[in-house]
């Protein structure tokens, strides 16, 4: 048994950001991602899903990284706001909040931005009702939701073209 | 107010503008890099608010640099100008302002040796991108000057900054600095640092305010009663400060009380008179109103979170604090260390708006650091920390007695406000006012927290004196000395309940009048400028149109702190099973803007922020402990009910610039109580403004 309390004979493997990688397990997915794999994107909010700051996109869909054991993503492809795009390389949903400058302190993007990420794939040509019901789940305590509305949408009309 | 308590005197020194005054030295605020970068080092700190971009365009206008080589340092103790602490809407007055001068100075320092070595007349030489150009050609430049140590110099009030028609830099949006970063997952975040060896340790609270350790838990690390357990990895600190909390056994902590607008009435405080002027003459006609606005929590969504190291002699604390001088004053209280030994970073957090847990989480790193020398210990609070434990913005009452004379016309104003000190920031008082403090041994209890004077923005008596012209006026206020809950400074402080209850009460005096509320506060109002953004908010709203009968349009304007930025708000508001707010129409005059869209963005957010307190917000307790410590028990307005929001700002390059940061949260949730009123008929006198509020 390592710290993490988890059975070394069983290894969680998925894949994370395009890599195949290994976890020995018995933590959330969020502390493996930030606390093993040193990513920053998905950041701890309330630990009880309830503001989407953790939100990463698990086989395409997003979900609260806080509370899913490691063992949930086995076999599974994990995708964080890093997997998205890079600077060189943003994603068009990356350009368009900095675009439309689509924040303030920038702690809930990350989540909002892979929640976005996930709708926009089902939905291409949102309306902004469907949209704002599909940020139910995530907070912004700064007031900049309606730059992150149109940021969104924007992302959506570079897609589609 | 910053600079009152950061110790600056009145004294007879020649005057410098903002922070400089205090702060003279020109390289404590920028230095020239060989490489032809220019480092400039706020003592003001990013918290969301884009002020590091403002303030990188400040030195870039001046300086005739390029932005992209204006390199913004974070503020450290010892080396960056001390700011007191990042609030009350002044770091462009007090930092932007400093820095200005001193870029101004600056410049002006280099042109002359530039002249002089290169024999090129003053009048000849101009700056670009930070190369001198004389009629021949590059004659020197800012990087050439870097060894030259010139800003080792005290700042000369003769240096004349730009004009206004000059500036090309300043009044543009150039996009935030901070912000790609942030969408892109790098470590930008104080929750991103990670130092070689760094543990992770938690506390255990006790489960009450006064509560004491009567038995410790086995494997917990202990200072008097404060408990700690340190882990190599976050998801083990978790476990562990779990089983500790389990196994800690505390006293029965003090009862809170359980009817907070009573305790208000009746709690012991120290009665002062806010202003006062003319002699009540007897009105024809009088109202007498009361409003009450609960505990209100800042609820980060970022929990609070900082680092330390200890090496025996130097306790090293990163921290996402509004002051790092303040903060580094009460960690050498705590923890009986000369403020000397300790240095205190700032590294960027979650929004705070206002003085949430980011000085609190800093004593817990230090005194689990001092427990572990040699090892980086990074202390992150739980969501239950973050709502329940940070000090809270205080519960208030106010009464107001006001009458028109027979001429309908304002005759007198009594106002006063029973509430605890809306101030109970680190590095003001001899006693640590940081939550681990009187826990830890040998601590003491924390004082009750104080209000500013008004002269200094003030605290529970913010924006208390009505804008409108009242030959007699009397404001008197009590400061509760009895402090259940800790409490201290929300965006915006006692503005968000005066502001309320001044437009609430100036509805009901031009209904009285049988005049139109904005016709009404125009014939009261002799400030041109507030006239001025009450008419454009009405004209972007659309002010008198028909609305559907269970709507409303409300309409408040204010001048924040009556020293700063002027705004107002109009509403839309609908009652549907509770009432929503569908929009905002703002507008603000802010004199000089530095950065129109981070101002905007800014007005957008306090706006914003202003409907989730009217609305939702509200601290919960149960006569033992605060019961709001979740998301669930402390519900903010989310995305399906967030209103479109349009700003208008005011152009006025000529004018001073004032700060955007609060200045529409308060008139935003009066001018929502004033659609409330339009849309059902009732005039809401206690926040939040639910069903069970409105029909109470």
């Amino acid at each position: 048994m390592d710290p993490h309390g988890a059975d070394h004979r069983r290894v969680i493997a998925f894949t994370l950001n395009g890599a195949e990688v290994a976890h020995p397990g018995g933590v959330s997915l969020l502390h493996a991602l930030r606390g093993d794999f040193l990513l920053n994107g998905p950041r701890f909010g309330c630990g009880a899903e309830a503001c989407g700051a953790c939100h990463v996109l698990l086989d395409g869909r997003s979900v609260p990284a806080c509370t899913l054991p490691v063992e949930g993503v086995a076999g599974r492809e994990v995708k964080t706001l890093e997997g998205l795009g890079t600077r060189s390389s943003p994603h068009p949903l990356q350009t368009a909040f900095l675009v439309e400058q689509a924040g303030q302190c920038g702690f809930c993007l990350s989540g909002i931005i892979v929640t976005a990420a996930a709708f926009l794939r089902d939905n291409p040509a949102p309306d902004e009702a469907a949209l704002r019901a599909a940020l139910e789940g995530h907070l912004c305590r700064c007031g900049s939701h309606n730059r992150i509305l149109r940021a969104i949408l924007r992302a959506a009309e570079e897609m589609r073209a | 107010m910053n600079l009152a308590f950061g110790g600056a005197g009145p004294d007879d020194r020649p005057k410098l503008p903002g922070s400089l005054h205090v702060n003279r030295r020109l390289d404590t605020w920028l230095t020239f890099h060989a490489d032809g970068r220019v480092a400039v080092h706020p003592g003001k700190v990013e918290l969301g608010q884009g002020i590091l971009t403002a303030l990188a365009q400040i030195a870039a206008e001046e300086l005739d640099v390029a932005l992209e080589r204006i390199l913004v340092t974070p503020t450290i103790t010892g080396r960056s100008p001390n700011e007191a602490v990042t609030s009350g809407s002044l770091s462009i007055q007090e930092g932007g302002m400093a820095l200005r001068h001193a870029c101004a100075d600056a410049r002006a320092l280099c042109l002359s040796v530039v002249s002089q070595a290169s024999g090129v007349p003053l009048e000849e030489l101009r700056v670009e991108n930070g190369v001198f150009l004389g009629p021949d050609g590059p004659v020197g430049s800012y990087a050439a000057l870097a060894e030259r140590e010139l800003l080792d110099a005290e700042a000369s009030p003769e240096a004349r900054p730009k004009p206004a028609a000059a500036r090309r830099v300043t009044g543009i949006s150039a996009p935030r600095l901070d912000l790609p970063a942030k969408i892109f997952g790098e470590a930008r975040f104080i929750q991103d640092l990670r130092f070689a060896g760094m543990r992770h340790a938690r506390m255990i609270r006790p489960p009450a305010p006064g509560a004491r350790l009567l038995e410790a838990p086995p494997g917990a690390l202990r200072d008097g009663d404060v408990l700690a357990v340190i882990a190599d990895t976050e998801a083990e600190a978790e476990k562990l400060a779990e089983r500790a909390g389990r196994a800690a056994r505390w006293s029965e902590g003090a009862a809170l009380p359980q009817d907070w607008p009573r305790w208000l009435e009746t709690a012991p405080g120290e009665e002062s008179v806010v202003a006062e002027h003319g002699t009540p003459a007897p009105a024809t006609r009088s109202i007498t109103r009361r409003f009450f606005r609960p505990f209100i929590a800042h609820g980060s969504v970022g929990t609070c979170c900082a680092i330390a190291h200890f090496d025996g002699t130097t306790m090293r604390v990163w921290s996402h604090t509004q002051g790092p001088y303040n903060l580094r004053t009460d960690l050498a209280l705590a923890l009986g260390m000369p403020a000397e030994s300790i240095i205190v970073e700032h590294v960027e957090g979650s929004g705070c708006y206002g003085h949430n847990g980011a000085d609190d989480v800093a004593l817990d790193a230090a005194i689990c650091a001092r427990l572990c020398p040699g090892t980086p210990i990074r202390v992150l609070w739980s969501r239950a920390e973050e709502l329940a434990q940070a000090p809270l913005s205080p519960a208030m009452l106010v009464e107001i007695e006001a009458g028109l004379d027979a001429g309908n016309t304002l005759a007198s104003w009594r106002v006063h406000v029973r509430s605890n000190g809306h101030s109970g920031r680190p590095g003001r008082v001899k006693t640590p006012v940081l939550l681990s403090a009187p826990l830890m041994e040998g601590g003491a209890p924390i004082p009750p927290s104080i209000n500013p004077p008004l002269a200094g923005g003030g605290g529970a008596q913010r924006n208390m004196v009505p804008l409108y012209r009242v030959p007699a006026l009397s404001a008197t206020m009590t400061r509760l000395t009895e402090m259940p809950i800790r409490s201290s400074a929300l965006r915006g402080l006692g503005a968000l309940i005066h502001v309320w209850a001044i437009e609430s009460v100036i509805e009901e005096l031009a209904a009285l009048a049988g005049e139109d509320a904005i016709a009404f506060r125009l014939r009261h109002c002799e400030d041109d400028r507030a006239a001025h953004v009450l008419r454009e908010a009405a004209r972007m709203a659309g002010w008198g149109r028909a609305l559907p009968e269970n709507e409303g349009l409300g309409i408040a304007v204010a001048r924040y702190k009556n020293t700063g930025a002027w705004c107002a708000v109009a509403a839309h508001v609908r009652a549907e099973e509770r009432v929503r707010c569908v929009a905002l129409h703002i507008a603000a005059d802010m004199g000089e803007v530095i950065n129109p869209d981070g101002a905007i963005n800014q007005l957008e957010g306090g706006a914003i922020h202003g409907v989730s307190v009217a609305l939702h917000e509200a601290a919960t307790t149960d006569g033992m402990r605060i019961t709001s410590d979740s998301w669930e028990a402390y519900p903010v307005l989310r995305f399906r009910d967030v209103p479109r929001v349009s700003v208008n700002l005011i152009a006025r390059p000529e004018a001073p610039p004032l700060g955007a940061g609060e200045a529409s949260m308060a008139p935003t949730i009066a001018a929502i109580a004033g659609g409330i009123h339009q849309a059902l008929g009732v005039r809401p006198d206690r926040l939040p403004f639910t069903p069970e509020n409105l029909t109470r």
